[in-house]
């Protein structure tokens, strides 16, 4: 990372702790808007957060990894998560999963070489009525096909222009 | 915004914030005797009195209360509170605006999951125009003695979040690690003030009864469990959704509703219930006999309960906080034991075992996370044995 990207995470969390107030409770708000500009909460943000708080690093890297939606690892510009659990199951999820690994050509858990697209499994997402599920960052989508994935993606990929390089399709 | 429910819902009858006008002229002792004579019990599968829950809150001594809305719906099967919120967000304001009054708070915090990120610009709609309309704000509906506002907290994806003291663990700013109880949130709660956590579906019934009295309420359900219940149906069934039904429904009554007769099982209670066999639909859906959070899940007849079980297992598997060693210890092994079932290889007496090991993590977890867990495999285990046990391997992989 540049140093001029550092100082900038630097005075983006410094913000937000005077914006949400020095105390350990502003604890999560903070991560979720560091995760949310800057895609995941490195070393760095971590240190710089428990600096501000006035906690150690550790505590707040604990915090990072219990939860399922922070990570200190780059994640994609559109993570997926599909939901995994027993409504969707028996609507036929597994079905889409391989739909998705098939057209992002990478497994689950894992983030595309070019950084556009994480895929996740996720626990029950409240649309059990309407299964299979998925998530693309915090946008829903219902009653997905296989056949509705590769529209999923193409939507997601016109977010990065005319002149961003088309996906070269993996088989 | 309009999300899909099926037949009429109570609470698109009761009026605007008559709820909220009506307990302001009274008193906050009357406000909780009215909530604790109608009977509500907590709507999100827990069953705990409300009334006496504000009532303890109420009579607390402390600087600064809290009214937690707990909307980290994350039951596997289970999608009422999302329909609320999308709704009827004003009731649920409404509901917390009533609790803030009744036990003396001045701040409301709503956890809404993860998940339901996209659900927050229509929340902060809703909050915008309650405070313009006084509804939210200081001196409420020229209330003296009454300020009282809300904020909208995020989780970030945990299930173990929907237990109280994990919640407020994680409002501090912490891992999502439930507490030991006592002592209860109610007087060493959030930041360690008195603070009641309710659910949406809970809040948003208390402010109906104080619209339309708890007389009312009462006339619902039966003697142990009074009222009105929002019911998610999901799985094998013609009309899946959200249904409005009085407790004290037989399984029967509801599957014929949904259109699921001829199911093999259900589920009655998402991942952390009950599974009840076809030859118990007899049974009722009350917090004295089939206890639930709303949710039903329809197996029908071509459904392998073995799967079924895992799927669950896999789950708890992945929502266990680690806290504890009877439910992170517990829940691998029992999930490898339907594993070996699966290849055929697991012995009557394993299976003895493992069932006695749930019946462990019942008694010896923390939370009620652990303690309910092993319910899907035993109740699977027990009514559908004959489908477990001898199994020929599939995919061809002997153990």
């Amino acid at each position: 990372m540049l140093q001029s990207d550092l100082d900038r995470l630097r005075d983006d969390i410094i913000a937000l702790a005077e914006r949400y107030g020095r105390e350990r409770s502003s604890l999560m708000p903070m991560l979720q808007d560091v995760q949310r500009k800057h895609a995941h909460i490195s070393d760095y943000a971590m240190q710089v957060i428990a600096d501000q708080l006035g906690i150690h690093p550790v505590e707040v890297y604990s915090v990072v990894t219990f939860y399922s939606f922070l990570h200190h690892e780059p994640e994609g510009k559109f993570v997926i998560r599909l939901c995994r659990t027993i409504s969707c199951e028996m609507a036929g999820k597994d079905r889409v999963a391989r739909q998705l690994e098939a057209e992002l050509g990478i497994k689950f858990g894992k983030t595309t070489d070019d950084g556009r697209f994480s895929l996740e499994w996720c626990s029950c997402l409240g649309m059990c009525d309407r299964g299979p599920a998925l998530l693309v960052n915090d946008v829903i989508y219902t009653q997905v096909t296989p056949q509705r994935v590769h529209e999923i993606l193409e939507e997601c990929r016109k977010s990065f222009g005319i002149f961003a390089p088309q996906a070269k399709e993996v088989h | 915004m309009k999300a899909m429910h099926e037949g009429p819902l109570t609470f698109a009858e009761v009026k605007a914030d008559d709820g909220l006008k009506a307990a302001l002229k009274e008193s906050r002792a009357v406000v909780i005797r009215q909530i604790s004579d109608s009977g509500l019990k907590g709507r999100g599968g827990a069953g705990f009195p409300t009334g006496v829950k504000w009532n303890l809150a109420a009579a607390a001594k402390a600087d600064e209360k809290f009214v937690v809305c707990n909307a980290d719906e994350g039951e596997p099967g289970t999608f009422k509170d999302r329909v609320i919120l999308t709704d009827f967000a004003d009731l649920v304001f409404e509901g917390m605006t009533i609790a803030g009054y009744a036990i003396g708070a001045r701040t409301g915090i709503i956890y809404l999951r993860a998940e339901y990120t996209y659900l927050r610009p229509h929340l902060e709609e809703t909050l915008k125009r309650r405070r313009e309309s006084n509804l939210l704000g200081e001196k409420i509906l020229g209330k003296d003695d009454f300020s009282y506002d809300i904020e909208i907290r995020m989780g970030a994806g945990a299930y173990v979040c929907g237990e109280e003291t994990a919640l407020i663990e994680s409002l501090e700013g912490h891992r999502g690690e439930p507490r030991n109880r006592p002592p209860f949130p109610v007087d060493t709660g959030f930041h360690g003030r008195p603070t009641i956590v309710n659910n949406v579906e809970t809040l948003a019934w208390g402010a109906c009864i104080m619209a339309k009295g708890a007389e009312w309420f009462k006339e619902f359900g039966t003697a142990k469990s009074s009222g009105l219940k929002l019911f998610s149906v999901s799985g094998d069934c013609e009309r899946p959704g959200v249904y409005e039904f009085p407790l004290g429904i037989s399984i029967a009554e509801l599957l014929k509703e949904v259109g699921g007769e001829g199911a093999k099982a259900v589920q009655i209670g998402g991942a952390s219930g009950h599974c009840v066999p076809a030859k118990q639909f007899d049974r009722h859906i009350a917090f004295e006999d089939v206890s639930t959070g709303g949710s039903v899940i329809v197996f029908d007849q071509s459904r392998d309960m073995l799967a079924v079980a895992k799927n669950f297992m896999e789950f708890f598997c992945e929502e266990s906080c680690g806290q504890c060693t009877p439910c992170r210890g517990g829940c691998p092994v029992l999930l490898e034991g339907l594993e070996k079932m699966e290849r055929g290889v697991c012995s009557a007496t394993y299976l003895r075992e493992l069932r006695s090991l749930g019946e462990t993590m019942q008694l010896a977890s923390k939370c009620g996370l652990g303690q309910s867990a092993p319910n899907a495999f035993l109740s699977i285990t027990e009514h559908f044995d004959s489908e477990l046990l001898g199994r020929a391997p599939t995919n061809g992989v002997e153990g």
